[in-house]
């Protein structure tokens, strides 16, 4: 009979990990590694901890908290898409004030670094929870999720249009302890990413995260009528990567000194070097837990090495890297080799 | 019990009437299978584009075979990922979650028992069945399906029940009809004080009705559709009654799959009932009633 070969636990290759400094700052926040879970994806941390060690990875992004304890919304909740997913969740949760007697008590005790995802509904919504986290211990920083409907203005999504952004960031800017950084996590749909971003930064924000899922449809065939229960729902996953990457792309060059969180369908540690290149300080991880739960520790050891075998020893060295346009050094035959360079780091994956 | 993420190796695949049967060697995940856990496949490979994983219950475990571990499932082909599954042969490297789920709760007592199955719905079914024999209970099987060849495990259930009883909605074996028709005389007859169930909603929701007509509790394995099947996802959720009273939507994958039939709100799956806690209101007055329907954040 042949012999079968050794099974071998995922992300268990933890020899050989190149010397590459992977330490990443975010508003004066220093993170030992910039890969981070993305928020909807992984829970309160407690699920993942049991595939991978939750303290090794740069944070654990809860999922978005509310006010109120909320049942979220009818199945179907989900709907598989090529290369991703559509999702209607509607913010389920336990409340802020279960969340953190229990899931951030754990998280601290645990010894993870977390990143505490907000939504509200309204302005007051949100002040009150940036009033509540301010009274709590163990959180890294806030990230606020804007991609919720305005229940004051005809459900107008905050993310949508800048006064609203600017408003609910500044809120929450207003009412969070000065050392803990504010990010503000963005909508891809909109006209001009680079407008909200903007007026997110004016109201105070320290950082922006982006991108949150895109709005989609899938309707089915056989029934005739929308999958979702929620009819429309957020698509996310590696489809949406290079919508994800030209946002990170194009606010990086309008605001070089804002720290950015790069999120949308990474799989891999060349998908999280992209963002890198495009000019993220860290990045998070989300659809892809779904597929391989230990997919966190996955890409920051492929990133490690990545980073190594692209010559940097320092992760610092790398952010924006893709903006800089290399000084034009030797003639046409060169040229070649350098023009086949994004294809080799596309398929390293 | 923590669950493992394993790359296992299949050891064999086999037709069996209108489903497959995939053995994997899967190390540290058969050693800890109960009945009713069930393990959640990546499918398609590293490169799919099929990102979300696919559940199945184990059908059984070999603790220690030759080459470690092996865990067994049953599936239908329907859809792409299952499609993909077909097509795997002997060596092939699949990605398996596991063992996930909250199992049957076995009773203390040597008292009777009722399994349920519905298609190869009744997979699980059959370890369970040599557990309670085991323990001294009586089992009596009760499998339904549409066609003859949708049936799974007749024969076995032959081997080690006192009764079995089949039903087809075609008539093509057993009794036509389905399983909830047949069900009451058997209960009536062998005064079974407890049904496992597995299968398709419906019939669950029927066993769960008629069990407390005839003094029996019930133990139902549900089906929802998953992402994850690790509790991240908040995809698999449906309104269960807690021991305080409190409707909430619960995973099925964590706090499921199996439930106590008279926990779970059977005629409001598919919805959130208003009495849920932290539902949403239909008027809008409540705080961000209508978030999640915008930005689609999970």
């Amino acid at each position: 009979m042949t012999r079968l070969t050794r099974v071998i636990p995922p992300g268990s290759e933890e020899d050989h990990l190149p010397n590459v400094d992977l330490s990443t700052e975010l508003a004066n926040v220093a993170f030992p590694s910039p890969v981070m879970t993305a928020s909807g994806c992984a829970g309160y941390g407690r699920e993942l901890d049991q595939f991978f060690d939750i303290t090794d990875i740069g944070a654990i992004v809860t999922k978005s908290i509310m006010l109120e304890p909320r049942s979220g919304r009818a199945t179907p909740r989900m709907a598989e898409t090529p290369s991703g997913m559509l999702n209607s969740i509607g913010l389920q949760g336990p409340g802020i004030d279960s969340f953190l007697a229990k899931d951030l008590k754990w998280l601290e005790h645990r010894g993870a670094r977390t990143v505490v995802s907000i939504a509200g509904g309204s302005l007051d919504e949100y002040v009150k929870l940036a009033q509540r986290l301010r009274l709590s211990t163990g959180v890294a920083a806030i990230e606020v999720n804007i991609s919720c409907p305005n229940v004051e203005d005809r459900g107008q999504v905050f993310a949508c249009d800048p006064m609203a952004s600017s408003t609910v960031i500044d809120g929450v800017r207003r009412n969070t302890s000065p050392t803990v950084p504010v990010f503000a996590k963005l909508s891809p749909d909109v006209t001009d990413i680079v407008s909200i971003a903007t007026a997110c930064v004016d109201a105070g924000a320290d950082g922006l995260s982006m991108i949150n899922t895109m709005l989609g449809v899938v309707i089915d065939t056989q029934t005739m009528q929308p999958h979702l229960g929620g009819i429309t729902g957020g698509l996310s996953g590696p489809a949406v990567r290079p919508v994800a990457v030209r946002c990170v792309w194009q606010v990086h060059r309008a605001l070089p000194d804002v720290p950015i969180i790069g999120i949308g369908g990474i799989r891999n540690g060349g998908d999280a070097l992209e963002f890198l290149l495009a000019g993220a300080s860290a990045i998070q991880v989300g659809t892809t837990i779904f597929n391989d739960p230990s997919a966190p520790i996955r890409i920051q050891r492929e990133l490690q090495r990545l980073l190594h075998a692209r010559g940097f020893d320092r992760l610092q060295d790398v952010i924006g890297h893709a903006h800089h346009v290399p000084p034009p050094q030797v003639p046409d035959v060169i040229d070649e080799d350098i023009a086949s360079e994004p294809e080799t780091a596309g398929a390293e994956g | 019990m923590a669950a493992l993420q394993v790359r296992g190796e299949v050891l064999a695949i086999r037709r069996s009437g209108a489903y497959q049967q995939l053995t994997m060697v899967a190390p540290g995940i058969a050693e800890q299978v109960k009945p009713g856990h069930f393990v959640a496949l990546a499918v398609g490979g590293d490169q799919s584009s099929m990102l979300l994983r696919r559940a199945f219950s184990v059908y059984r475990t070999e603790d220690r075979g030759v080459y470690g571990g092996t865990v067994e499932i049953v599936f239908a082909e329907h859809g792409k990922g299952t499609s993909w599954m077909s097509h795997l042969r002997s060596h092939d490297v699949v990605d398996i979650v596991g063992p996930l789920g909250k199992p049957f709760a076995l009773p203390k007592e040597e008292v009777t028992c009722a399994l349920v199955g519905g298609g190869y719905g009744s997979a699980p079914l059959f370890t369970l069945a040599e557990q309670l024999r085991a323990r001294g209970c009586r089992v009596d099987f009760v499998l339904g399906a549409a066609t003859e060849e949708r049936l799974f495990g007749v024969l076995e259930a032959k081997r080690m029940a006192q009764s079995v009883a089949i039903t087809t909605e075609d008539g093509s074996l057993g009794e036509t009809g389905r399983v909830t028709d047949v069900l009451p005389a058997i209960l009536e007859r062998t005064k079974a004080e407890v049904i496992y169930a597995c299968g398709p909603m419906g019939m669950l929701s029927a066993v769960a009705t008629l069990a407390p007509h005839y003094g029996a509790h019930s133990q139902c394995a549900v089906e929802e559709a998953m992402a994850c099947g690790i509790g991240v996802c908040m995809t698999c959720v449906l309104p269960v009654i807690g021991d305080d009273g409190i409707t909430r939507m619960v995973r099925s994958c964590v706090d499921g799959p199996v439930f106590r039939g008279e926990q779970v709100r059977w005629q409001d799956v598919g919805t959130v009932p208003t009495d849920t806690h932290g539902a949403i209101t239909p008027a809008g007055s409540g705080a961000g009633s209508a978030a999640g329907s915008g930005g689609g954040h999970l």
